[in-house]
C-alpha cells in the first residue's frame, strides 16, 4: 500500500487502474477531466492495458460502454453535469440491457443558467435510469468506490451499472492524502469480468431485443430486482474489501451519532463532514444532533434511514437539488421511508449548495435550528420566501 | 448452371424469417451482406426497420451475434463491440453496421463521422430507402428532391421535399476514410463484392446501398430490383468508390434511361411536374459533370 | 444452417431471460400468412441458375439438385423471383 497525496478525480482515476477495465471510452467535460486524463496517461505508460477510445460526445461514450460490455470486456466512462444528461438515453439503455459498466459522474450544476461548479442535479435527476448510485465523500472513498463498484455492478444477482458520484470541484479537485492499494491486493479482492450476456462466437446471441407487452414487465421486474440486490451485495463486497485492505465502509448509510439523537440531518457527499462538525459543535450545547450521509441514492436505503431516525424527534435533508415544484428529491425519498416504516415526525428540506454555492457551518446551525424549532418544508438556504412544493 | 455470385457467398442465412415487408430491399441488403461476412459477423443495428422487424423476443432472426444500438448510436456501439472484442483477445471477426439513411444521415450522422476519424476497424453499411420508412416515411436527410413523404407531402404550393439527398458518400470520403463505396440492391454482385472488398481493408469502411422500400416508395413488392437497376441506369444513383483518396466510378451507362420514366413509375413522385423533372435532371447531369471530371473510370 | 422454427414458443415469467440476451436465429412464427399470392417452380423451365436465390429478400430459396425449392413458411409473396428468373420458370399464383 502506497500514500500519496491526490485530489478525488485522480484518487477515482488510481481505483479504475487498479480494476483493470478493458475499455474506456469517454468525452471530456469540466470538472471531470482530470480523471480521463489520468487514465490516458496510464494507457500510455503501460500502467492500464485498455482500449482508450476518443469518442465525440458523451452520447457515444457510453454507447460505445455499452458495446465493449456487450463483448464482455469491463468497460468504463465519466461525464458531469451535461455531459450526463447528453448521454441519457444510453443510461437506461446501458441498465436494460443489464450491462455493468462503471461511471464517474463529477456532480455538477446543469444550465441554464450556465455554470460549472458543484451540484446534484445533474445524477438526482437520472435516479429512476436503472443505476446503482453511489455518492462519496472524499478522495479515499472515491478510490475505494472505483475498485468495488466493479465487483458489485458485475456481481450475478445484481448486474447492473454502476454510478459513482463525486462532488464537482469540492471533491474532485480537492487533494488529501490516499491509501493506494496494491497491485496483487487489488487482482485479488477483483477478479476479470465473467459473463454470459455477451456476444459468443460458440454459441451467438441476439442482444438488446425488443420485448413486447407479453414480456416487457418481466425485464423490468428483473431489473428493479437486480437493482435491489446490491443492498446485500454492497455489504458483503465491503466486508471482502476490509478483509484485503482495512478499511471497512458502512452499507448504504454512514451514521453518526444518531443512536441517542433527536436531530438528525441527512445529506449526502462532501458536506457530510462539515455537519458532523456542527453535530459536534451542538452536543457540546446539549443538543442530542446527529448526521445521516447517504452513500448509495440507488438501491436507496428506506430500512437504514428508519432505523437511524426511529428514536428522533425531527430530521432535515440538505441536498444540492430540487425538483422544481414540489421539493429535493433527497427529501422525496427520505419522507418515503419513514411513511413506509410509519414513522410519524416531522421533517424539512433545506436546499443548498446550488450552482457551487458554498454552504457555511452557520448555515448549518441554522438548518439544525430549522428542524429543533420547525421551519417551512422546503427551505432554500440564503433566500427567505415560500418554497414549499 | 454455376452462378458466380451465388458461389462466392455462404450458403447459410444469417438474417431469416424476419417480418419486413414483402419485397423490402433493406432485408436483401442486410442478408447479402451478412452471407459475404459470414458467421463471424458481429453485426450492430439501431433502432430501425431491420431492428424492428428483426429483433422481437422471442423472434430472434439473427443467426450471427447481433445487437440493437441506440438510434444514434450504431457506429458507437460497434466502435465499443470492436474495442471490447479485441481486447478480450478474439481475432477474426467484423463489427459491421447496418443503419437506414435517417439512422446514417441525420441522428446518427455525429458517431459515424467519429468512428471514421479514429479510423476503427469496423463496416458501416447504410441501407438507403430514401425517408424514415419505420416509422411511416417521414422525410429525412437522404430523401430525394420532390419526394412525397408524410412530412413533405404534395401539395399546391410544396411539390414534396424541397432539398436534394445529402451527399453522404462524399462526406465519408472527407473523412479520407480508407474505403467507401455506394451501391445498389440492383445491381447485387457489385454490392456483394464491395462488402468482400470492405471486409479485407484495416479501418474504417463506410458502404451506401440504395435499397427501395415498395411500401414507401409507392411500388409494387415484386419491383424493388428493377427500380433499384433504373435509379442507377438514369443517372440518379451511381456506382463507385473511393480508395486511397481516388474516387473511382464503377459503371458508366453508355445512355442515361428516361428520369421521368424512373420517377413516374412510384407513387411518391407521381405528382410532379415536368417543372419538377427537369430539376432532378439538370442536377443528375451537374451531379455527372463532377463525375466525369473527377471520378476515374 | 438458417434460423428456424422451435417448439417452445411461449415463455413463462420464470423463462423469460434475465438480460436482454438470447439464443440467435430463435423463431416462434412463420410468415407464411402474409401472402396473397405465391411462387411456383416449374422444374422443366429452371436451369439452377440461382438469380432467384441470390434476390430473395427473405432468403427462402434455395436451389436442390440443380433447381429453385421455396421454403413456403417464410415466403412472402413479393414476386422478386418471378420477376428475376430469366427463363420464366416461376409464376405466381393466387393462394387459395
Amino acid at each position: 500500500m502506497a500514500k500519496k497525496f491526490l485530489s478525488g478525480n485522480e484518487a477515482f482515476a488510481e481505483g479504475i487502474r487498479l480494476a483493470r477495465p478493458k475499455v474506456i471510452s469517454a468525452y471530456p467535460i469540466t470538472p471531470q477531466t482530470i480523471v480521463v486524463e489520468r487514465l490516458s496517461e496510464m494507457v500510455e505508460d503501460g500502467s492500464l492495458k485498455a482500449e482508450y477510445v476518443h469518442v465525440e460526445s458523451e452520447h457515444s461514450a457510453l454507447s460505445c460502454a455499452i458495446g465493449a460490455s456487450a463483448a464482455g470486456a469491463r468497460a468504463f466512462t465519466a461525464t458531469s453535469s451535461q455531459g450526463l444528461l447528453y448521454m441519457a438515453e444510453c443510461l437506461y439503455y446501458a441498465a436494460g440491457g443489464r450491462f455493468p459498466i462503471v461511471m464517474m459522474n463529477a456532480d455538477r450544476s446543469t444550465a441554464l443558467p450556465w455554470n460549472i461548479y458543484g451540484d446534484q442535479r445533474d445524477s438526482l435527476s437520472q435516479l429512476d435510469s436503472g443505476w446503482i448510485q453511489a455518492y462519496a465523500e472524499n478522495a479515499q472513498e472515491a478510490l475505494d468506490l472505483a475498485l468495488m463498484s466493479y465487483k458489485i455492478a458485475e456481481n450475478k444477482d445484481v448486474s447492473t451499472p454502476y454510478m459513482a458520484n463525486l462532488d464537482g470541484f469540492v471533491l474532485t479537485h480537492t487533494y488529501e492524502t490516499v491509501d493506494i492499494p496494491d497491485r496483487e491486493q487489488a487482482d485479488r479482492f477483483l477478479p476479470p469480468y465473467e459473463t454470459d450476456n455477451r456476444i459468443d462466437f460458440n454459441n451467438p446471441k441476439n442482444m438488446a431485443f425488443s420485448a413486447g407487452p407479453d414480456t416487457n414487465y418481466v425485464f423490468k421486474f428483473r431489473e428493479h430486482q437486480g437493482v435491489l440486490a446490491a443492498r446485500d451485495v454492497i455489504r458483503k463486497t465491503e466486508k471482502e474489501f476490509a478483509d484485503v485492505f482495512g478499511r471497512m465502509y458502512s452499507g448504504l448509510v454512514e451514521n453518526y451519532r444518531t443512536e441517542d439523537a433527536d436531530y438528525i440531518l441527512i445529506t449526502l457527499g462532501s458536506i457530510a463532514g462539515l455537519c458532523r462538525e456542527t453535530a459536534d459543535k451542538l452536543r457540546e450545547n446539549g443538543i442530542k444532533a446527529g448526521v445521516v450521509r447517504i452513500r448509495y441514492m440507488r438501491p436507496f436505503p428506506n430500512e437504514e434511514i428508519a432505523q437511524a431516525l426511529k428514536n428522533a424527534k425531527a430530521y432535515g435533508v440538505l441536498e444540492k437539488d430540487i425538483s422544481f415544484g414540489n421539493e429535493g428529491t433527497v427529501f422525496t425519498n427520505v419522507n418515503s421511508a419513514l411513511k413506509k416504516a410509519g414513522a410519524a415526525i416531522n421533517g424539512y428540506d433545506f436546499i443548498g449548495g446550488l450552482g457551487g454555492r458554498n454552504i457555511s457551518a452557520g448555515d448549518i446551525e441554522d438548518i439544525y435550528n430549522g428542524i429543533i424549532n420547525g421551519t417551512e418544508n422546503v427551505n432554500f438556504i440564503g433566500i427567505r420566501g415560500d418554497g414549499n412544493g | 448452371m454455376a452462378n458466380k455470385t451465388a458461389e462466392s457467398i455462404s450458403r447459410e442465412e444469417f438474417f431469416y424469417g424476419h417480418k419486413a415487408c414483402a419485397g423490402c430491399g433493406g432485408s436483401l441488403a442486410v442478408r447479402a451482406a451478412l452471407k459475404v461476412l459470414g458467421p463471424r459477423a458481429v453485426s450492430v443495428l439501431p433502432a430501425g426497420c431491420m431492428s424492428a422487424v428483426g429483433f422481437n423476443f422471442p423472434q430472434l432472426c439473427f443467426s450471427n451475434n447481433s445487437i440493437i444500438s441506440t438510434f444514434a448510436g450504431t457506429a458507437s456501439m460497434l466502435t465499443g463491440v470492436e474495442a471490447g472484442l479485441r481486447a478480450k483477445g478474439y481475432k477474426d471477426f467484423t463489427a459491421v453496421g447496418f443503419a437506414g439513411d435517417g439512422g446514417t444521415a441525420d441522428i446518427g450522422i455525429q458517431a459515424l463521422s467519429g468512428a471514421i476519424d479514429r479510423n476503427d476497424n469496423v463496416i458501416y453499411i447504410c441501407y438507403d430507402n430514401e425517408a424514415y420508412m419505420n416509422t411511416g416515411i417521414q422525410k429525412s436527410g437522404l430523401t430525394p428532391f420532390g419526394a412525397k413523404t408524410t412530412t413533405t407531402p404534395a401539395g399546391h404550393n410544396i411539390h414534396g421535399n424541397i432539398r436534394p439527398k445529402k451527399n453522404m458518400f462524399e462526406i465519408a470520403a472527407a473523412h479520407d476514410i480508407p474505403y467507401a463505396a455506394t451501391a445498389s440492391i440492383g445491381y447485387l454482385p457489385d454490392f456483394i463484392e464491395k462488402v468482400r472488398k470492405a471486409s479485407r481493408i484495416q479501418g474504417t469502411k463506410y458502404i451506401h446501398v440504395i435499397a427501395p422500400c415498395p411500401t414507401g416508395w409507392g411500388i409494387a413488392p415484386d419491383q424493388t430490383i428493377e427500380i433499384a437497376k433504373e435509379v442507377v441506369d438514369s443517372g440518379l444513383w451511381y456506382l463507385a468508390e473511393y480508395q486511397d483518396g481516388q474516387f473511382t466510378l464503377n459503371h458508366k451507362p453508355k445512355e442515361f434511361t428516361d428520369v421521368s420514366a424512373y420517377l413516374k413509375k412510384q407513387g411518391r413522385f407521381k405528382h410532379l411536374t415536368d417543372e419538377d423533372i427537369k430539376v432532378i435532371t439538370d442536377s443528375r447531369d451537374k451531379k455527372w459533370e463532377f463525375i466525369n471530371k473527377n471520378f476515374q473510370l | 444452417m438458417r434460423p428456424y422454427v422451435r417448439d417452445k414458443k411461449t415463455f413463462s415469467i420464470d423463462e423469460v431471460p434475465v438480460n436482454t440476451s438470447f439464443e440467435a436465429g430463435y423463431l416462434v412464427s412463420v410468415n407464411s400468412g402474409w401472402r396473397s399470392i405465391r411462387p411456383v417452380i416449374n422444374s422443366t423451365k429452371c436451369v439452377g441458375c440461382e438469380q432467384c436465390y441470390l434476390y430473395c429478400p427473405d432468403g427462402v430459396i434455395s436451389v436442390c439438385d440443380g433447381k429453385a425449392v421455396i421454403d413456403y413458411d417464410f415466403c412472402k409473396g413479393c414476386g422478386i423471383c418471378a420477376k428475376i428468373c430469366r427463363p420464366g420458370a416461376i409464376r405466381m399464383e393466387a393462394e387459395r
